[in-house]
């Protein structure tokens, strides 16, 4: 298991700490419910030293990185960054990422914890001339401050640091001594900060005395849950192609030169797409929805399939959840029921996000 | 955390208060809700119904997962409080009075012996 540099002060915070993708790491302080609303309404500080960052360099990085990826890279100037996905050859999702271009010959890419090894193994192996690729994932510790506040936090804490614009990258120092990016995963503004694993646990404190609340992975599952963004390894997964995702925009499968798995998503485009993954929320007080409850039709009986997400939602005190169901089924306001303990509960299929 | 003396407490941390009126109520302690944080969904027993001794008898929900909760004693419920369908929080904010979830109508009140007292409670805390 690995720890986070940050891993001595969650435990002087009181935090509960469980296995997350190899890692331990800290899911909730002092709750879940009142974490996700300081993100919501103020500002939450995460621990994401989990994350993995790889760097592309060379003079074909951006060329490749397009034939790898589904997004059009070449759509970024200078310090601009990208939402994408790298698939497999039959349009399965190996990893959805974040692609920033620090020059044209240096690309930034921070990608799931649990992925890591996977991504740079799948790119090695595909890996052209002109082209290196670097895993500095055990270099950083990074932490994202999320919420309506960060910015003004930030601008009073660091002001000789300042923020890039939305989905932008700026790196101060040399090598990644301090690297902000203007996103995050909780659909609030927000950065996120790399920085040598020696100098993290400095910044974290840092922000925590400025009057971040320390959040842990129980609320950022909530916060992006509440805005439809899919998880790796539950919403995603190398048998879904991210059209059946909903992540189509993120696709371009009209650039010149193509990538891997644009041959197969054009194949189900053209036959249709077999599903759609759709946000449920129920329609009274229930039970938490949970990951692999099953979706049941409005027939009461035909299992149309298992929840990949599901939490309760703080913003609207009702269960949510996210399932890959059959097109007929995803259209908002169609009734469906979840099955929580052989008893079902009716639902509703609504437009994302949920909040 | 908070121990009263006139409960007695089963290792799974449920509480029973022999005293109650009307008939002894079950409840969970308050290391118990504060392991769980956030509670936001209870699902209790109907009213009629036998339990034994160790069964789960009851869903405690916690943002993050659901819990069962175990019977510590056999009995009949005689009660549920149905006030926490509407405020499951009660639990965090009041384990031993407005928290309580059930009321139960002993089979075998020398099942109690066999449960803690606040002191071993305590003890078996630390």
């Amino acid at each position: 298991m690995e720890r986070s540099p940050l891993h001595s002060l969650h435990l002087e915070l009181g935090a509960r700490l469980a296995p997350f993708a190899g890692w331990e790491m800290p899911i909730q302080y002092k709750g879940i419910v009142s974490e996700h609303e300081a993100v919501r309404n103020s500002v939450g500080v995460f621990d994401i030293s989990h994350m993995g960052e790889i760097e592309i360099t060379g003079s074909g990085a951006g060329a490749w990185l397009n034939r790898m990826l589904t997004n059009d890279c070449r759509d970024l100037g200078d310090g601009e960054g990208q939402y994408t996905l790298l698939l497999n050859s039959e349009g399965g999702v190996i990893d959805d990422l974040i692609l920033y271009r620090m020059t044209p010959e240096r690309y930034f890419l921070v990608v799931n914890a649990s992925r890591v090894d996977q991504d740079r193994e799948w790119m090695r192996q595909h890996l052209s001339d002109g082209v290196e690729l670097t895993d500095r994932s055990g270099e950083f510790g990074a932490v994202a401050v999320q919420g309506p506040g960060s910015a003004s936090l930030w601008a009073q804490l660091a002001p000789e640091y300042p923020l890039p614009s939305r989905n932008g990258i700026v790196e101060f120092g040399a090598e990644g001594e301090l690297i902000l990016c203007r996103t995050g995963y909780t659909g609030e503004d927000g950065f996120e900060l790399f920085a040598p694993t020696d100098r993290i646990a400095g910044w974290f404190s840092r922000l925590i005395e400025a009057g971040a609340t320390t959040c842990g992975l129980g609320a950022r599952d909530t916060l992006r849950l509440e805005k439809g963004f899919p998880l790796n390894g539950s919403d995603l997964d190398e048998v879904h192609t991210p059209l059946e995702a909903g992540l189509g925009f993120f696709v371009k499968l009209d650039k010149p030169g193509g990538f891997i798995g644009r041959e197969a998503l054009v194949a189900q485009k053209e036959a249709g797409l077999p599903t759609r993954l759709a946000a449920i929320r129920l329609n009274e007080k229930a039970p938490p929805l949970r990951h692999g409850y099953p979706v049941v039709g409005s027939d009461g009986s035909t299992v149309l399939a298992e929840l990949t997400s599901g939490s309760l939602s703080p913003g609207l005190g009702v269960g949510v959840g996210m399932a890959y169901l059959p097109t007929d089924y995803i259209r908002p306001g169609t009734a469906v029921f979840v099955s929580i303990r052989d008893k079902l509960h009716p639902g509703t299929v609504v437009k994302k996000p949920f909040v | 955390m908070n121990v009263p003396d006139h409960l007695r407490f089963s290792e799974s941390h449920e509480w029973v208060d022999p005293a109650a009126p009307g008939a002894a109520a079950i409840g969970i302690s308050d290391h118990a809700q504060a392991e769980l944080t956030d509670v936001v969904y209870l699902e209790l027993p109907e009213v009629g119904r036998q339990v034994k001794k160790g069964e789960a008898f009851a869903v405690i929900e916690s943002v993050k997962a659901a819990n069962d909760i175990y019977a510590p004693v056999s009995g009949e419920i005689v009660e549920v409080n149905s006030a926490l369908a509407e405020s499951p929080e009660a639990v965090n904010e009041d384990p031993y009075g407005s928290g309580w979830m059930v009321k139960i109508k002993l089979s075998d009140p020398a099942e109690l012996n066999a449960l803690m007292n606040g002191e071993s409670y305590r003890e078996y805390l630390s």
